[in-house]
């Protein structure tokens, strides 16, 4: 039987190989019931972020308590998703509330559209608007959702404060 | 105790008593070996499994209990409805009906059982040999070709398998000369010194062995779990069912489990007996090692094709099975002469 193809040993296990490998599979299962687990317990424990992360807005202000932002539209004209409103007023000696001509009267953002892309951020010429860590947005109404200008004047969390600081912005 | 048992109301008293105190303590470690196998399964894929409800997610089990039995308990049109009904409840009479006679414990001569009944194993074969009759008709009346499929295939299955289950426990009948589950389990040797009840696993390995696999086979699990594959047949017989209804199969699917650990614990591993430790606790503490060693195999082991499933049971294990009591009663000729 010269020309009778040859099995290679592995293809042709005996009973006692098919125990093996059961046995070998339940020792690897028991092996990973003892390895540590790889998960993050979310809420109490949150993996780390980049510092660059974009999570909510912020709107800034200057160390003297003025408001940063101008009222000058270029952030909404460069949201691709239209969500933000600013509508702008004049600045007067009575009134100031920022240090250009124009400050933002209404600046809204609408949450629920935004995708985070950091573009608001970029085109804004006196960095009023910076994109924070915070990224448990979740609520309980839509009207809650739409960020108002009070709400993103909140102080900025400490380490964004500090990564701006350490760019010269 | 014993003027208690003589005595005819009192020992109706007893009786009632132990099996409110039996479906009690079942429940509840039904619940318990759901968190178990959840917890466990976790583990093995290296997670750590629920654990927000309640200490450890110990109450995991009662928030799923409430949450199914407020959902809706759909009934799909054009079933078989009274058929329909009945198919889950078969389940779960015939899961708990098996606890009527399986022995726990005897504690300073207080016996941890509800019934003494000389052809128990007989009576527990017969009663778990009813769950194909909930799996196939919940499968028939559903009015649903996966659930139909799912329970045909059980039937196939659990039939296969049980001759070889069967088969598998003889030997052990055979050396103790009985079918009473406290009279296996006190089962005595005199091996030079030592005298007294051993675990049976030592005279029937094999048999342990080909019990085991049929166990698993009969309690539809992984790796067995052909009545209800998920990738092929949606739920299998499961598919129609919801809310309480589903609860009865799931909690008859865990029972069977814990009765079959309990029957391997009787019968091959010395029931109630282990060294210092109480009686009660021992029987306790080998059921739960008996329902992690299910646990394990369904995190290990993917499931079987329909022709290997076939194959294993009808060409290796009851052919083997018949074998060992073959070669068990030679054995036991030659050595008492």
């Amino acid at each position: 039987m010269a020309d009778e193809p040859k099995t290679p040993d592995h293809e042709n296990p005996s009973v006692l190989d098919d125990i093996g490998a059961l046995a070998k599979g339940l020792k690897t299962t028991l092996g990973e019931y003892f390895s540590p687990q790889v998960t993050t317990e979310y809420p109490e424990e949150k993996s780390p972020r980049s510092e660059r992360y974009r999570g909510r807005h912020y709107l800034r202000r200057y160390d003297n308590g003025l408001e940063r932002c101008i009222g000058c539209e270029l952030c909404a004209a460069a949201c691709p998703v239209g969500c933000i409103l600013v509508i702008a007023a004049e600045n007067s000696d009575e009134n100031r509330v920022s240090p250009g001509e124009r400050y933002a009267k209404t600046y809204e953002i609408n949450m629920l559209r935004c995708i985070f892309c950091g573009y608001c951020e970029d085109a804004c010429p006196v960095q009023a608007i910076v994109l924070g860590p915070e990224y448990e947005l979740s609520d309980t109404s839509r009207e809650k959702f739409i960020y108002t200008k009070e709400k993103l004047l909140e102080p900025l969390p400490p380490d964004v404060q500090a990564r701006l600081d350490s760019k010269g912005k | 105790m014993n003027n208690l048992y003589n005595d005819p109301i009192g020992h109706w008293v007893v009786v009632v008593l132990a099996m409110v105190v039996v479906l009690f303590v079942l429940l509840t470690g039904t619940a318990y070996a759901v968190w178990m196998e959840r917890v466990a399964l976790g583990h093995i894929q290296r997670r750590p499994g629920p654990n927000r409800v309640g200490p450890w997610g110990l109450m995991q089990s009662a928030a799923d209990g409430i949450k199914l039995a407020f959902k809706e308990s759909f009934i799909p049109a054009e079933t078989d409805r009274i058929i329909y009904v009945i198919a889950p409840t078969i389940a779960v009479a015939a899961a708990f009906l098996a606890w009527s006679v399986i022995p726990i414990g005897l504690w300073y001569n207080v016996q941890y059982w509800i019934a003494d009944v000389n052809v128990g194993v007989l009576l527990i074969f017969a009663v778990s040999s009813l769950n194909v009759y909930a799996i196939v008709l919940g499968g028939y009346a559903s009015n649903n070709k996966y659930s139909l499929l799912g329970g045909l295939r059980s039937a196939a299955q659990l039939i296969s398998y049980e001759m070889a289950m069967g088969l598998s426990l003889v030997p052990t009948f055979m050396i103790v000369g009985s079918l009473r589950l406290r009279d296996i389990v006190d089962y005595t040797v005199h091996w030079g010194p030592y005298t007294g009840p051993i675990p049976l696993i030592l005279l029937t390995p094999i048999g342990f062995v080909i019990y085991m696999i049929s166990a698993v086979a009969e309690t539809n699990r992984t790796p067995f779990d052909l009545p209800e594959a998920e990738q092929e047949l949606i739920g299998g017989f499961l598919t129609e069912y919801s809310g309480l209804k589903f609860v009865m199969y799931y909690l008859a699917e865990y029972v069977n489990v814990i009765t079959a650990s309990a029957l391997a614990t009787l019968v091959f591993f010395g029931g109630w007996y282990l060294w210092f430790v109480p009686p009660v606790l021992a029987f306790f503490l080998k059921v739960v090692f008996f329902v992690f060693i299910y646990i394990w195999l369904r995190g290990t082991f993917p499931r079987l094709r329909y022709d290997m499933l076939m194959r294993l049971g009808w060409k290796v294990l009851l052919p083997l099975a018949i074998v060992n009591v073959i070669v068990t009663g030679v054995i036991i000729v030659l050595v008492q002469g």
